[in-house]
């Protein structure tokens, strides 16, 4: 094992890995974050703890992580490149390693332009791929960026993002390929409706060898109602809904489209366990932590692995 | 070419309420390509500050000139003569003209009458578009001949973010994916394997953040 991480171990184990996500409050409230916590403790093997996502303010990742880490789950600790330069970088790895986060995500971040704070300087100093190799090169050369020697090397379990519903589609599997080279231990992948799409972006992965190099963990995302999968077919950039798949939740009347949309969730697990070279999921159940237990279970995923 | 951008009337005229005798400084060169502050701008600019300044009943006069290159010190020296005339010398070159102007009339207040915007080309007729940031250690020979820098939201250097959709950035609709532009031409110049290399770090230090930056070419040295 290169770090303590749960989600290492677990997947080292030929385990079907499940993570969850967590976001911080827009405020130094800590019961929120506990309330949050406590739907996913023992349902999932770490729990995302996003950055600032769409670029609005939140409680520091690190800080929310570290309060999930007492409380008994593990920390994915979410990193994006647009508010911190490489120093900060390297100095918040350095800090969460020491108080014993052991598994973190490194992304490029939303652009401000769709946050609180539209007026921020965008810092975007590296890349992802340049955050993954640095945060590697800390870990397994105990060296920073600028190759000056670490005295404590910080240990983590090393996870990237993938999109396969970005653009353009050939180039997706060759960033993925970047991302491994780089260090990715793990990926987390964008949350998956379009299953065609998905399939052939874990073919061309699995082709160029990368299932072998990395675990790739599918992303879903349960839809809570017909508005909800408008919106993700309609306004996130890089999403890709089948218009079938809007329907059969707009279909259903508005107090079933919920449990519609659950359904749909289990059946995209069952189908992601069949496509090769898939690890796993994260569930990313958006503002909607009180029904994750309801959602791995009826999704076939408990008990999680006490490892 | 820089590009700028005229500055809002309303901004201008409440910069120059206090003053009655102006010189408006325009310069021949990108802010001329740009029709931002040329000749032509100058006139447009004066005409429409006299008459504000007349209907609101406090008359400005306003004299016109327009130098070869306000960025250098010897079409500055042109002012010499005249400059003790006036209230203030309002500029319509981009800020290194301005700075040129007020560092070479210390005692005189020099405004800015256009906001400069940015490096970049004509895409066609009254369209400019950014393309260089400047940043001092060029990577188009590896890029495809688009820049990164300048053109991808996030100056990401190892290929598009998820945001990227049907060729265009997640920021807008009208904006286009700098790494989708980048793939297409290396797939023209059969150029693909330098998407797979992993770009290092850029060193910024040569970009503003190494703080202001000179060039001393002892060569050209008089």
């Amino acid at each position: 094992m290169k770090s303590d991480s749960n989600l290492e171990r677990v997947l080292a184990a030929g385990h079907f890995a499940v993570t969850g996500e967590l976001g911080p409050p827009r405020g130094a409230n800590l019961e929120t974050i506990k309330e949050k916590a406590a739907h996913l403790k023992g349902m999932v093997d770490a729990v995302n703890v996003t950055d600032n996502q769409t670029a609005v303010v939140r409680m520091a990742s690190w800080a929310v992580s570290l309060v999930i880490k007492e409380m008994g789950l593990e920390p994915n600790y979410q990193m994006v490149c647009r508010d911190r330069n490489r120093l900060a970088m390297q100095s918040d790895i350095l800090g969460a390693s020491a108080l014993g986060i052991t598994t973190m995500l490194c992304l490029s971040g939303d652009h401000p332009s769709f946050g609180d704070h539209p007026q921020a300087a965008n810092v975007h100093d590296i890349d992802s791929i340049q955050l993954i190799k640095m945060v590697s090169t800390m870990c397994e050369q105990g060296r920073f960026l600028s190759g000056g020697e670490i005295d404590t090397p910080p240990h983590m379990f090393v996870g990237a993002a993938a999109n396969p519903f970005g653009d353009p589609f050939e180039l997706r599997a060759l960033r993925l390929a970047k991302k491994v080279a780089a260090g990715a231990d793990f990926i987390q992948t964008q949350c998956i409706y379009d299953f065609p799409r998905f399939t052939e972006f874990m073919r061309q992965a699995h082709d160029m060898g990368l299932t072998e190099k990395t675990k790739i963990l599918a992303g879903v995302t349960p839809l809570k109602s017909a508005g909800m999968a408008r919106y993700m077919a309609n306004k996130v950039p890089g999403m890709s809904v089948p218009a079938e798949v809007v329907k059969r939740i707009a279909d259903q009347p508005k107090d079933k489209q919920a449990e519609e949309g659950i359904k749909l969730l289990c059946e995209q697990v069952e189908q992601l366990k069949t496509i090769p070279g898939v690890a796993g999921v994260h569930l990313m159940a958006i503002e909607w932590e009180h029904r994750v237990p309801e959602i791995v279970e009826r999704a076939g995923l408990l008990p999680r692995p006490q490892l | 070419m820089i590009t700028a951008q005229r500055k809002p009337m309303e901004e201008i005229f409440q910069s120059v309420e206090r003053f009655g005798k102006i010189l408006l400084l325009g310069c021949n060169e990108c802010v001329t390509v740009c029709h931002a502050g040329g000749r032509k701008e100058v006139a447009m600019l004066a005409s429409a500050l006299r008459m504000g300044r007349l209907k609101q009943g406090s008359p400005l006069a306003v004299d016109e000139l327009t130098l070869e290159r306000q960025c250098d010190p010897e079409y500055a020296e042109e002012l010499a003569l005249a400059i003790d005339k006036y209230d203030a010398v309002c500029s319509m070159a981009c800020g290194c003209g301005v700075q040129t102007i007020a560092g070479r009339y210390q005692g005189l207040p020099v405004l800015p009458m256009v906001n400069t915007t940015f490096m970049g080309a004509s895409e066609r007729q009254g369209v400019w578009a950014e393309r260089c940031a400047g940043c001092g250690d060029c990577v188009l020979g590896l890029t495809g001949g688009i820049c990164p820098v300048a053109r991808c939201s996030k100056r990401l250097f190892n290929g598009p973010c998820g945001g990227s959709s049907k060729g265009k950035c997640e920021i807008s609709p009208e904006v286009d994916c700098a790494w989708q532009l980048i793939w297409d031409r290396l797939k023209q110049l059969g150029q693909t394997e330098l998407y797979t290399r992993i770009m290092e770090p850029k060193d910024w230090r040569t970009a503003r953040d190494g703080g202001p930056r000179r060039i001393v070419r002892e060569d050209m040295a008089i």
